[in-house]
């Protein structure tokens, strides 16, 4: 076919389409949000002495974590979906990062070698590596939905962004069901967990994100 | 460009037509250059409608506070390198070599047409469903575009790019 006439033909699309809809990333994110939340409230909860654990700093500190996380790595998301999208929004990323690395050295340099081991190992080793990526598993849907109705250049990292992001996301949630609050645990168990949905975004990424 | 691409996502799709020829224009010297010669049944003018396709369906994605070249050729450089991993393995066969072998007797038997189908059948998802339900069931657009649930627009671009892939694999 003459590429003129594909060109008419587009140009009916168009006039019957003129801008293709797609979800808004604000309302992707708070329905990603929404459906983590969803799922928390209705399964496992805050953990029964939510309120006293609010008064202490490591139990805060993870909330501030999974929220930075989840806000960098989405802000990735949402700039690389764009072709001209800046790579080096990816930067953001070591926030969290060096906030989880800053945290271990402080924990390591107050609390006795003694109890190292018993922190980082903690209680809740495998519901944390199995809730993470249960409530992450909607935000990550929702990301990799959203993507796919764009144009990311690099569909693998795309795809592990979505993880990420939703790792963030479910992360939050879980944070504040789980026992364990020191950054031994924290920087240990939630990468491990977070890992799982990273791995399968990228590699759900791969198969569906290339246009 | 940019002023007729703003003007085609606000419902103008006159200047959108108009974008498009420009794009065409600025696509034509970028694919000569970027597509290694000799790959069988895809050439340059080829490769030239795979990115109009893929700006088509990606408009949305350009911000119209940016300028639209590099967003252009951002899509260009991808579908490049998409098609160059579809094409360039291909292996070439000289028909001619088997013309006897492969000859085909077309008769009252439907023997073409079932082959006509199992070619359709080779096509994917929505691609398929169209050429069908043309092609095969010589269905209107109008009515393909309504039993499928999708845009006239759309089927004209599906039934193109399914003609496009059979003929490619029918000439290699």
């Amino acid at each position: 076919m003459q590429t003129d006439r594909l060109i008419a033909e587009l140009q009916a699309d168009a006039a019957a389409t003129p801008r293709p809809k797609v979800l808004r990333w604000p309302l992707v994110a708070s329905s990603a949000v929404a459906a983590a939340a969803l799922a928390f409230v209705a399964t496992i909860g805050v953990r029964p002495d939510f309120t006293e654990a609010l008064q202490t700093i490591r139990f805060d500190f993870k909330f501030v974590l999974t929220a930075i996380l989840a806000g960098t790595a989405l802000l990735a998301l949402k700039e690389l979906a764009r072709p001209t999208g800046d790579e080096r929004k990816l930067v953001g990323l070591l926030v969290p990062f060096l906030l989880l690395l800053g945290s271990v050295v402080i924990e390591l340099s107050v609390v006795p070698k003694a109890f190292w081991e018993m922190r980082m190992v903690g209680k809740n080793a495998v519901s944390c590596l199995l809730t993470i990526p249960l409530l992450g598993l909607v935000p990550l849907s929702l990301f990799l939905y959203a993507s796919s109705k764009r144009a990311p250049l690099r569909p693998v990292l795309q795809g592990a962004l979505s993880g990420l992001a939703a790792a963030g996301i479910g992360a939050f949630f879980y944070a504040a069901h789980c026992s364990d609050d020191s950054p031994l645990f924290v920087a240990t168990w939630y990468p491990l967990g977070s890992a799982i949905l990273v791995a399968a975004g990228a590699l759900i990424g791969w198969r569906v994100l290339r246009w | 460009m940019s002023d007729l691409l703003r003007a085609g996502l606000s419902g103008d799709d006159r200047s959108y037509g108009r974008f498009l020829e420009g794009a065409a224009r600025l696509l034509r010297g970028f694919c000569a250059r970027k597509l290694p010669p000799g790959l069988p049944g895809f050439d340059a003018e080829d490769l030239v409608q795979e990115i109009l396709m893929a700006i088509h369906a990606k408009r949305h994605t350009w911000r119209t506070d940016e300028p639209v070249e590099p967003w252009l050729f951002a899509i260009a450089r991808y579908k490049a390198i998409d098609a160059f991993r579809k094409h360039g393995k291909r292996i070439e066969v000289d028909l001619s070599d088997h013309g006897e072998a492969m000859a085909v007797e077309p008769d009252e038997t439907g023997i073409v047409a079932l082959d006509v189908q199992r070619a359709v059948d080779t096509l994917e998802g929505r691609t398929r469903d169209v050429v069908t339900a043309i092609s095969i069931e010589g269905r209107s657009i109008e009515e393909t575009a309504k039993r499928l649930d999708i845009s006239k627009g759309a089927v004209r671009v599906a039934f193109h790019r399914g003609l496009k892939t059979l003929s490619e694999r029918g000439g290699s």
